[in-house]
């Protein structure tokens, strides 16, 4: 379980989060969401130890995150796919993998036919340059990598922007696979709300840097007023 | 076929590839640095002076010249590693005019720090090949025992270099840290370290240059000895395209002989003449470096 108390991040004068408090339970898959400048990316990165939070506190079973490196998070099992996918161009598919793979602990080959099997595009352009990759197969990438490392905790910055609805759906589809079948925990940051709430267990709304609803993800998917106000939904 | 050999065309040939391979290492030590950490080390020769005198003074203590050789290498990842932990470190992120005011001033220093120490006398390196020319024919053929060690040690550090950033596990991490810090330390990279060993291995390359050059019976160490060296590196570096490693060495080799022609053909004192030409129109013609495929570059 990953328990986020009090959470607040400040940009020079720019309050980017405040007071943020909520709960990812292990093995379920939490959605974030919320417009534009609501503070998502904000509040994966902290997670993730790039950003320094001005108060509060980040937990992972009693562990304390806040104040830990980047690279060091990451050794503790937390996969971050971030915004823009940030694939290396300049690397190979699988170059991009092996680079994904060095804190894993089983065997590079298996870790790479694993996760040609689940994308076989990848297999076929693992000598590929990452910079020829289209939208949809530097997401993929983007998640191979980060799955690779046999992570426990999966963080997604907005896996749906500038997808086509069809791979935007396969690749919901997949994350509530990796969630069911190894007990994965994932944050799932999403702008397009009706495509994360369908496979969600919880939701939390964020809006202007706090937040206004955290809830089973049905709940908030039935919520008029949260669908009109926050997530941009008409009916 | 002798007389072809020791012809004056070959003879330029031979030469300017013995002194291209050395700027090509220099070059390719810039190369290193600047695509980790995006700073122009202008102390990259003085860095490596340093270093060499550190080891290669243990000669007078009855030293061989193969372990003072060993130790000098480890002096120079030593160097290259306190400077980035102490200085170079504070320099990340800055405006670009602050790197290179430092690092010219840390050359000065360090110019002057050696000089105190161990005087501005050239200090014979007693290498174990001769420098003398061969002989073909009864005629001089450019080519030394002493040019074959050069020639080879150039190739063999280049090769290593290119192997272990192709082939190994650290080869890949050095090379993400440089090219997207941020998404290698999601991926548990400890970009920190990578960029303090890019400069130890560039300070290394680079001691290794200074020893070969240094080792020259014709030149010997001094505080300035890579002064000189450095401005042909610096160019080919940046003709090849700082962030090209290939293309620094080909340039490197390619000014060795074309300055080597000017200087026999034309006149000595027309060689860093014709080699400031080259880069002015080069980067005119090809600002990014003849080698470099990319144009942009998000940082």
């Amino acid at each position: 379980m990953i328990a986020i108390e009090r959470l607040s991040v400040t940009y020079g004068a720019v309050q980017a989060l405040r007071d943020v408090s909520f709960t990812v339970p292990t093995g379920q898959v939490t959605a974030v969401l919320g417009s534009n400048g609501a503070g998502k990316t904000t509040l994966l990165r902290t997670i993730s130890g790039l950003q320094t939070p001005s108060s509060g506190s980040i937990r992972l079973d009693e562990r304390e995150l806040v104040g830990v490196k980047p690279e060091n998070i990451a050794r503790l099992g937390f996969g971050h796919v971030p915004e823009g996918r940030g694939v290396i161009g300049e690397f190979t598919v699988e170059e991009n993998l092996r680079l994904g793979a060095l804190m894993a602990k089983v065997n590079l080959h298996d870790g790479l036919d694993e996760q040609y099997q689940r994308f076989p595009v990848l297999s076929e352009r693992r000598r590929q340059a990452a910079a020829k990759l289209s939208g949809g197969e530097r997401q993929m990438l983007a998640m191979a990598r980060a799955l690779i490392a046999k992570p426990s905790v999966l963080l997604l910055d907005e896996p749906s922007l500038g997808l086509a609805p069809l791979v935007t759906a396969q690749l919901m589809h997949t994350v509530r696979d990796l969630c069911t079948q190894h007990s994965l925990t994932v944050v799932l940051v999403e702008q397009n709300a009706s495509s994360a709430l369908r496979i969600a267990d919880q939701a939390v709304v964020l809006h202007l840097g706090t937040v206004v609803a955290n809830d089973a993800a049905t709940v908030v998917a039935n919520d008029t007023d949260l669908r009109q106000y926050y997530l941009g939904m008409v009916e | 076929m002798d007389a072809f050999l020791t012809s004056r065309i070959i003879s330029d040939v031979l030469t300017g590839l013995t002194n291209g391979v050395i700027y090509g290492l220099v070059a390719l030590s810039l190369v290193l640095v600047w695509r980790s950490t995006r700073i122009l080390n202008f102390a990259q020769g003085a860095m490596p002076m340093f270093a060499t005198y550190l080891g290669m003074g243990l000669l007078s203590y009855h030293f061989g010249y193969w372990p003072c050789v060993a130790i000098s290498i480890v002096a120079g990842f030593v160097v290259g590693g306190v400077s980035e932990r102490v200085l170079v470190r504070k320099l990340y992120g800055k405006p670009e005019i602050n790197p290179i005011v430092v690092m010219v001033g840390f050359l000065i220093v360090l110019e002057a720090v050696a000089a105190a120490i161990w005087s501005t006398l050239p200090r014979g390196l007693p290498s174990p090949f001769s420098a003398i020319d061969w002989q073909i024919g009864g005629k001089p053929f450019a080519m030394s025992d002493f040019s074959v060690y050069e020639i080879v040690t150039a190739v063999l550090v280049m090769t290593l270099v290119a192997l272990l950033f192709r082939f190994t596990k650290l080869g890949l991490q050095l090379r993400a840290a440089a090219l997207a810090p941020e998404v290698s330390r999601l991926l548990g990279v400890r970009v920190g370290r990578m960029l303090t060993l890019g400069w130890m291995l560039s300070t290394a390359v680079g001691t290794i240059t200074t020893i070969l050059v240094a080792s020259n019976f014709f030149t010997g160490l001094t505080p300035q000895v890579m002064d000189g060296i450095f401005a042909f590196g610096f160019i080919a570096a940046a003709v090849g395209g700082l962030d090209s490693p290939v293309g620094a060495i080909i340039s490197g080799v390619v000014i060795g002989i074309v300055l080597q022609f000017v200087g026999d053909y034309l006149n000595s004192n027309a060689i860093i003449l014709v080699a400031l030409v080259i880069l002015i129109v080069s980067l005119m013609l090809r600002p990014n470096g003849v080698f470099t495929k990319s144009t942009a570059r998000r940082v």
